[in-house]
């Protein structure tokens, strides 16, 4: 059981995916071969997924190659993707430059023995060469400072 | 038009300065990414290709495409340096290549690298300009149903020469495809899977996927340990080869030449097979074989040779049949499509220029990368000094606006957080990233050719297998999976790809 628990897992999200688009799909018109409708290749591709799923459980059952999954940076995990989010929510409204150090000064921290001050440090030339490189070099037209800042 | 007249046309593209500069970025770049272990290629495409929008479709290829070369040049300096390869397909080159420059020869293994590989680019890059015509010839007779049944091949056989378990990388493949069916149906304009947002409606953006999967997961695998590396050699004297080198290159230059022009046009990991079965040929072939693993300088140049011969080879599926071997020709293809252009045999007739002008810049882009890599070699080397705490939060921070830069789109930035999770799990749980990229961007297309395709033979499932060249791709799909769960082939491949972890 502790040897297959890669291929259970592997296999648990295909299938889950599989489920997940082909339950979707049937709320679609399937129409028919000829005619198909949104709703069919999804559909199929969502079968066969479960279909792959299954077998990749049941092989990893029978002939579980195993395998340690290994430590999850877990805090690594957690900010990173703080930081894109932050990103993707705050860029139009907050601006290019407080979003993007915000989002390099979490990513900074991420790291396994990350300090305040040279991730501080990190975060301003980062900001600052992007700024350079984006909107300086390649004109990129976003707003530095955003409407929620007054820009 | 022959062959030495678009060759013309070509030079005539190629050598215009923009595009000149742009492969000069690209190459440069290219060995920027090579030497820094901890970000490929592929992720840093995909994080420049919104930038690329704005070009000439070719200048924005000579570019890319650059840079996928130009790793390959890199990645060999990292791994004679630091034992440790930038790039996957340096990881032969460690072997004896490390070995030299422990004793005191990194400056002969770094000069062979770079002449073995120009030659082998060069020499490769003919291969291509004969061998397109030919095969785009044969594919424009292709209809619906062959295209569907060739992407079919395609998906199959990218996985018959990855690593790991066949069962999970067709798993990846199919949800890849699944992911691909986001958005706006092409042919009823009904929205698919978008939870009734708006923003979806475009479908989910492939250059988040390509981030998220290969640049941040990536950043999650390289913070599990603590990265630590130390450059041994911080001086490089010396580049000169004596005649007595030369004459031990001259043959392994010629075989791994052979052997990569060959592999490279196979789907999957061509290259990287190409080195590895490039090394066990030259120390089968050589009258001192206990030399080799202790600094033999045939290691170096064969599989340096074949690497490269295969990074360009690799481009005729694409540029023929509109066919991505990898993961960096699925980006490709990806880059196409946005500027306009469908890849496939069309191609090369329709856009000559884009065709022709691409090939040549192949050539100019492996003599700058000489130059880029034996004078200034010391350079790079000072950028492996760059720690990684510095590197990461730059890779985050350059996704996060190249993506968010292609359509102002925040869905775009939260589907790399989606895909970087996705990712980071799928690989832990033992699957490969790429079939996951090939299967989203073929997706579409493999959709359309399959309504195409039974439109016209009135809803007749059977006509993939009535069409005789229909037919033909698909039993070639049946052998390369049949030889993929092979318990022979899937032993050599493991013995293949455990030397490279």
């Amino acid at each position: 059981m502790q040897r297959a628990r890669k291929d259970l897992l592997a296999g648990a999200v295909f299938a889950g995916f599989g489920l997940a688009f082909a339950i979707t799909s049937t709320t679609y018109d399937i129409g028919t071969p000829l005619r198909m409708g949104p709703g069919f290749f999804p559909l199929v591709l969502g079968g066969i997924l479960v279909v792959l799923g299954v077998s990749i459980a049941v092989k990893g059952f029978v002939a579980g190659e195993g395998g340690e999954i290994g430590n999850v940076p877990w805090r690594a995990l957690v900010l990173l993707v703080a930081a894109i989010l932050f990103f993707g929510f705050t860029v139009r409204d907050l601006g290019l430059v407080p979003a993007l150090f915000v989002t390099v000064l979490l990513a900074g921290l991420a790291g396994r023995s990350a300090r305040v001050i040279p991730a501080v440090v990190i975060a301003v030339s980062l900001t600052a060469l992007s700024v350079l490189i984006f909107v300086v070099l390649l004109q990129l037209r976003l707003p530095l400072v955003g409407p929620w800042l007054g820009g | 038009m022959g062959v030495l007249e678009s060759l013309g046309l070509g030079f005539e593209t190629a050598f215009t300065p923009v595009n000149l500069l742009f492969c000069l970025i690209g190459v440069a770049l290219g060995t920027a990414v090579g030497v820094l272990p901890g970000i490929g290629p592929t992720a840093t495409m995909a994080m420049l290709l919104p930038i690329t929008f704005g070009f000439d479709p070719v200048t924005s290829l000579i570019m890319l495409a650059g840079i996928y070369y130009g790793a390959q040049y890199g990645g060999s300096t990292t791994a004679i340096l630091i034992n440790l390869p930038g790039e996957s397909s340096a990881a032969v080159t460690a072997i004896d290549g490390h070995e030299m420059a422990k004793q005191g020869h990194a400056g002969k293994a770094l000069a062979t690298a770079a002449l073995g590989s120009f030659f082998a680019g060069t020499v490769a890059t003919v291969f291509v300009a004969l061998l397109a015509n030919p095969i785009a010839d044969v594919a424009l007779n292709f209809g619906p149903a062959e295209f569907f049944s060739l992407i079919v091949l395609g998906l199959i056989a990218s996985i018959t020469l990855a690593s790991g378990s066949t069962l999970k990388a067709l798993a990846m493949i199919v949800l890849g495809l699944a992911l691909g069916t986001v958005g706006q149906d092409i042919a009823t304009g009904a929205p698919r899977f978008t939870f009734g947002q708006r923003e979806l409606f475009g479908g989910l953006e492939f250059v988040s996927l390509a981030v998220g999967l290969f640049g941040v997961a990536e950043i999650l695998r390289n913070l599990e340990g603590s990265m630590t590396r130390s450059v041994m050699v911080k001086k490089v004297e010396n580049l000169w080869l004596t005649k007595e080198d030369f004459r031990r290159i001259r043959m392994p230059v010629l075989r791994g030449t052979a052997l990569g022009s060959a592999l490279g046009v196979l789907p999957g990991a061509g290259h990287v097979l190409a080195s590895f079965i490039s090394y066990s040929t030259e120390k089968r072939a050589s009258k001192r074989p206990q030399e080799f693993g202790k600094g033999a300088i045939e290691g170096v140049a064969g599989p340096e040779s074949a690497n490269n011969a295969a990074a360009q080879t690799s481009f005729i599926p694409l540029l023929t049949l509109g066919l991505p071997s990898n993961s960096i020709m699925a980006l490709l293809i990806g880059a196409l499509l946005i500027q306009g252009i469908v890849p496939g045999p069309e191609v090369i007739n329709d856009e000559p220029e884009l065709f022709w002008g691409l090939i040549v810049s192949f050539w100019i882009g492996n003599l700058f990368l000489v130059l880029l890599n034996l004078p200034l070699i010391g350079l790079w080397v000072k950028m492996l000094a760059i720690p990684y705490r510095v590197l990461f939060p730059a890779i985050i921070a350059f996704a996060a606006i190249g993506t968010y830069s292609i359509s102002l789109n925040a869905y775009d930035v939260y589907a790399i957080a989606f895909f970087a999770v996705l990712g980071y799990v799928l690989i832990k749980l033992g699957c490969e990233p790429a079939p996951l990229l090939l299967g989203f961007i073929l997706g579409p297309l493999l959709e359309r050719y399959l309504r195409r395709a039974l439109t016209i033979s009135q809803g007749d499932a059977t006509v993939f297998l009535t069409r005789p060249l229909s037919l033909t791709l698909l039993i070639l799909a049946v052998v390369a999976f049949v030889v993929a769960v092979l318990p022979t082939v899937r032993r050599k491949r493991e013995v293949v790809f455990e030397e490279e972890d």
